[in-house]
Parts: C-alpha cells; sequence; structure tokens
C-alpha cells in the first residue's frame, strides 16, 4: 500500500489533456487546420527544431499570430482558476469554497466597471486587478481583527462583507452609467480575447509564482485538514501556511480574472472531478487540477467560438453548460463520494 | 520527565488555570481528574502548544515554550478529545500526518517515514484497515488510529485528552490496555484526562485532581479517590469501594 501521492498515470493523463487541448484550440476554428501539421508546427516553436508541416505561412501566421495566444491564455486562466479553489477548498476545509470567496470577483467586477464607466479601457486589465487584489486584501485584514482566535468563518463573513460593499459602489456606478450596463455585463461573463501575446505575458509571472508557491505547499494542505489545533500539534503554523496559500491564490486569480473576466465553475468543478476520481490527497488534486483545469478551459474556449461561429458565447456559459451534466455524472459513477 | 511550574493561561480575558505545579516521571501514566470546567482540557492545550501560556513547562529538561513547533512536536504528541476526521482520507494516509514534524516543509516522506507508519499499523492491528477511509470505520478502531497517528509522531509524551468518552465500556477496556501495552513497549510517558473516575484509577500510577484551574490533590488512586475529596470538588455523593486494580467510585443518590 502507498501513501496518497500523485499517481505517474494521472500526470501522464494530465499532461496528455493539456497537449490535445492545446492542439485542438489551435487546429479548430473558422479555418480549419490539420491536427497533425499544427502537431508539427508546436513542436517547430521549440529552438532548434526545424520540421516541414507542409502549412503556408499564412496558416502558420494564424497558428502562431492568433490561436497559440489565446490557447496559452486559456491554459493559464484554466489552470490558476482549478488552482486556487483547490487550494481554497483545502484552506478553508469548505467544498464550497471557489477562488471568488474572498471578494476577487466584487473587486473585479468593480474595477473593471470603473474602467469602462470613466472610458479608460486600455486600464481595464490593471484595474480589475487591482480591485480583485485589493479587495482580497482588505478582507483579510478585516478578518484578521478579531484578534488572536482568528477562524477561517470569520475570513469568509469578512469576504461577503466586502464582496456586499463592493457590489453596491457597482451597482450605483452602474446605474449612473446604463449605456456601459452591456459592455460590463459581457466582461463579467468572462471570454479570452487575445491582442497577441499581449494577456499572456501580463499574467505569466504571477502564473508561475502561484504554481510554484501552491504547489510546494501542498502537503501542508493534507495537514490542515485535521483542523487548526490539531495540524500545529504536528509542528505546523496553521496562521502562516493559510496566509502564503491564500495570498499566493489569490494573486494568481486576481491575475487571472483580470485579463479574461469572471469566468465561473472552472474553479469548484475541476478540483472536485479529480478529487473524485484521483482520490482526495492534495499532493494530487493540486498538480492535477492544474493540469484539468488548464486543458478544461481551453477546450470550453475552443467550443465557445465555434459552435455559433461567427459569433462567440460568453466562455462562463460553456463552462457551466458542459461542465455541470460532467460533473453529475461523476459524482453518480463514483464510487467515492466524501467530498 | 514532564515538570509544569506555575502554568497559567487566560482565554478571552478569564484565567482558567491559576499556576498549576505538576511533574510526571519518565514512563509514567498521570490520569488528570476534576468537574467540568476544571480547566483539564486546557492545561493538556497548554502543553501541546495550541493555547499559549505563562510559567515553565519542560518536556526531558527541554523548555518547551520557547520550542519551534516542529521540534516540539517531536517531544509531545497529542490525541484530542473530537479528532477532526478529514472526509476522504485513508488511515494509511491519516496516520502519515504523524511524520509531519519529520518531513521537511518542502520534501516528501521518507522511507523512514513509511516504514515508522507501516510498523505501527502492524503493532494496532490496524494494517487492514490502511487503504480504508477513516470515516468509514467504527468508533473503536477510529480510536486506535488516532493513537497510531500519535505513535507515528514518535514523541516521548503522550497526551491524552478523554481517550475513551466516545466509546463502549468495552472498547474503552480495549484502549486503554492498548495504551498500557504500548507505554511499556516504547517506554512512553502518558498524561491523560478523564471522567470515569474508577477507571482512571485502575490505569494510572498517579491521578491529579484538578478543581477551579488549581490541582487539589495529587497522589496515588487511594489517595485521591476519596468520598470526602469527590464530594468536596464535584460536589457529589459518591461511596469508594476498594477493587482489585484499585478504588471504585459508585455514585449515590442525593435524596
Amino acid at each position: 500500500m502507498r501513501a496518497a501521492g500523485l499517481r505517474v498515470g494521472w500526470l501522464i493523463g494530465g499532461v496528455g489533456a493539456v497537449v490535445v487541448a492545446l492542439i485542438a484550440a489551435v487546429a479548430f476554428g473558422p479555418v480549419s487546420l490539420p491536427p497533425g501539421s499544427v502537431a508539427v508546427e508546436l513542436l517547430n516553436l521549440i529552438p532548434g527544431v526545424r520540421l516541414n508541416s507542409g502549412l503556408n505561412p499564412r496558416e502558420i501566421a494564424i497558428i502562431t499570430e492568433i490561436r497559440l495566444p489565446r490557447a496559452v491564455l486559456g491554459l493559464l486562466v484554466g489552470a490558476m482558476l482549478a488552482l486556487a479553489g483547490g487550494c481554497y477548498q483545502g484552506v478553508f476545509r469548505n467544498p464550497l469554497a471557489d477562488p471568488y470567496l474572498l471578494g476577487v470577483a466584487a473587486g473585479a467586477g468593480l474595477g473593471a466597471t470603473m474602467a469602462i464607466a470613466f472610458d479608460e479601457r486600455a486600464l481595464l486589465a490593471p484595474a480589475a486587478f487591482l480591485g480583485a487584489a485589493g479587495s482580497v486584501l482588505v478582507t483579510y485584514l478585516l478578518g484578521m481583527a478579531g484578534g488572536r482566535d482568528r477562524s477561517s468563518a470569520t475570513l469568509i463573513l469578512a469576504g461577503v462583507a466586502v464582496s456586499s460593499f463592493l457590489a453596491a459602489i457597482q451597482t450605483y456606478l452602474l446605474q449612473r452609467n446604463v449605456d456601459t450596463i452591456r459592455e460590463v455585463y459581457s466582461w463579467l461573463l468572462g471570454r479570452l480575447s487575445t491582442d497577441g501575446w499581449h494577456e499572456v505575458r501580463l499574467l505569466l509571472p504571477y502564473a508561475l509564482l502561484t504554481g510554484v508557491v501552491v504547489l510546494a505547499l501542498r502537503r501542508e494542505l493534507d495537514v490542515l485538514s485535521v483542523g487548526d489545533d490539531e495540524a500545529a500539534g504536528l509542528g505546523l503554523h496553521p496562521q502562516r501556511s493559510r496566509l502564503i496559500l491564500l495570498a499566493a491564490a489569490s494573486l494568481g486569480t486576481a491575475a487571472a480574472v483580470a485579463v479574461s473576466g469572471l469566468i465561473g465553475f472552472v474553479g469548484i468543478i475541476v478540483p472536485h472531478v479529480v478529487r473524485l476520481l484521483a482520490g482526495g490527497s492534495y499532493r494530487s488534486i493540486l498538480p492535477l487540477s492544474l493540469l484539468f483545469g488548464a486543458a478544461f478551459l481551453t477546450l470550453c474556449d475552443l467550443a465557445a467560438r465555434t459552435l455559433i461561429a461567427p459569433g462567440e458565447l460568453p466562455i462562463g456559459v460553456v463552462t457551466a453548460f458542459f461542465g455541470a451534466p460532467f460533473f453529475v455524472l461523476v459524482l453518480r459513477t463514483s464510487r467515492q463520494v466524501s467530498l | 520527565m514532564l515538570v509544569i511550574e506555575g502554568v497559567r493561561v487566560t482565554l478571552g480575558g478569564t484565567e482558567i488555570l491559576h499556576g498549576v505545579d505538576l511533574s510526571v516521571a519518565a514512563g509514567e501514566w498521570v490520569t488528570v481528574i476534576g468537574p467540568n470546567g476544571a480547566g483539564k482540557s486546557t492545561l493538556l492545550k497548554a502543553l501541546s502548544g495550541t493555547v499559549p501560556h505563562t510559567g515553565v513547562v519542560t518536556v526531558d529538561g527541554t523548555g518547551t515554550t520557547a520550542l519551534p513547533r516542529r521540534r516540539r512536536a517531536q517531544l509531545v504528541a497529542t490525541v484530542a478529545q473530537q479528532p477532526v476526521v478529514p472526509p476522504g482520507m485513508r488511515v494509511l494516509d491519516y496516520v502519515l500526518l504523524g511524520r509531519t514534524p519529520y518531513i521537511p516543509t518542502l520534501g516528501r516522506e521518507s522511507a523512514r517515514d513509511l516504514a515508522k507508519v507501516e510498523q505501527t499499523l502492524h503493532q494496532l492491528d490496524l494494517h487492514r484497515f490502511a487503504g480504508r477511509e477513516l470515516a468509514t470505520l467504527s468508533g473503536g478502531e477510529r480510536q486506535r488510529v488516532f493513537l497510531a497517528r500519535a505513535l507515528a509522531q514518535d514523541a516521548p509524551l503522550l497526551l491524552l485528552d478523554e481517550p475513551t468518552s466516545a466509546l463502549d465500556i468495552g472498547h474503552q477496556q480495549e484502549v486503554l490496555e492498548l495504551v498500557d501495552r504500548l507505554r511499556r513497549e516504547h517506554s512512553l510517558t502518558v498524561l491523560a484526562t478523564m471522567h470515569d473516575l474508577s477507571v482512571a484509577g485502575e490505569y494510572a500510577d498517579r491521578l491529579v485532581l484538578l478543581a477551579d484551574g488549581r490541582v487539589a490533590a495529587d497522589g496515588p488512586p487511594e489517595q485521591v479517590l476519596t468520598e470526602e475529596l469527590l464530594a468536596r470538588h464535584y460536589r457529589a455523593r459518591v461511596r469508594v469501594i476498594a477493587g482489585e486494580f484499585g478504588p471504585i467510585v459508585v455514585p449515590v443518590r442525593l435524596s
């Protein structure tokens, strides 16, 4: 009998899902390209590799300039949301926790609304990022104001208070600028639109930092699952671990939200599907959530831009429409149902 | 082995322990008894480092108050009164949590950690449950798993907060006999709290009666389990009868 941890089979499966999603997202669109040739062109991006894919320069440009940035952005956003969701669920020992729990959504929503309402669209991403990160910070400070005996319930309640307050300001702003409601609403539903590699470059440093910190501390989430008192008795500093994990997860979420809007469902469903299929230890939940979250969101984006082409569905609609039935299926067929 | 001097604990502005002095020799089993609210659990929490205290606590000559948590966890293992059962966690992984103080923050468990867990599971006759989810086990089996995690911690001092409160009489005896066996085999020092006075007296070398945050009596069970002391501190009317392994305390109706 082996200790819970990341199984090689699952790791290969996760990496495989990412590769398949990447090739599919780059191959399919208004101009469909043969997946085999796309795979060859992707290999050509590795320095030193020069293979003939049989694609013409225009098709290669579609791959590298248009579809690949969007596919990579989908991978990064999906990875961040699913990783942060799994992390939040562990930190709060609550299966209903999602990455927007501590005010990220309301803060990003307010930031984006302000940027749109004041006609400063170039500042949309930074404003959403500052709103998201700032609201989590305020939530944390308020939650900690309770003194030494600070429980995670206090933190969640502080998140509710901060979210409501920010949502009130946002609603007021929208009322004053009714003409922007449609644009704000479309941003809130989330979308992966890219301007070359710009968004990827914005998100990448935060995604790397968050990924490294959360994955490095994933074992501590298993220890935290026995509660603060017992975790302290086992030599952990529960408050410190929680602070680091929440800070990292929130930073990654804020950066993802800033470039993609509020994409729901990924952060709560992907970690649960992974948990049901690959076991309840965070040592496997977190790395696999990262991989499958990345693949899931990229495939959802593929569906979002091809199903009603040339129109585009909000990606949040797709994640819920396909994710919810799939989750119910997993829930019903899985033997291990304890969340 | 364990020396406690002038330990005071204040929780929420109220002083719960008003200067407790207590010492436990190596290999000894001392059980703290006392009415509800006397501060028994608080004392154990202070010793395991989960509530702050003033005063001096030394384990094997090492002061634990300023000790890094990880180091303290290598000296003191605790079984909480109602340990949290993490949903979905298997017995093997739960017992492995006991090795946390030996696993580097960014590292993973070594072969030695796994061997220790394996050995502990065998010792407590739990190896056939290793792959089962902890939540699916019965109360008696769970209590053995809680003990196994504490033993895997490899600490010389074992703190047990009412280890039998959730168990029927048969499983109570089973668990306490097990603790006694493990104590002898591993030369552990045991400090427990317990509500059942007769059982407490049967298994402990010494009893400490805690009342209102102070030590009211400290000595062999025969000296602590007296009708007079129990009447004064528990406000209970009892008969104390000499038994095979210590005094038997029988409650008697007030009127």
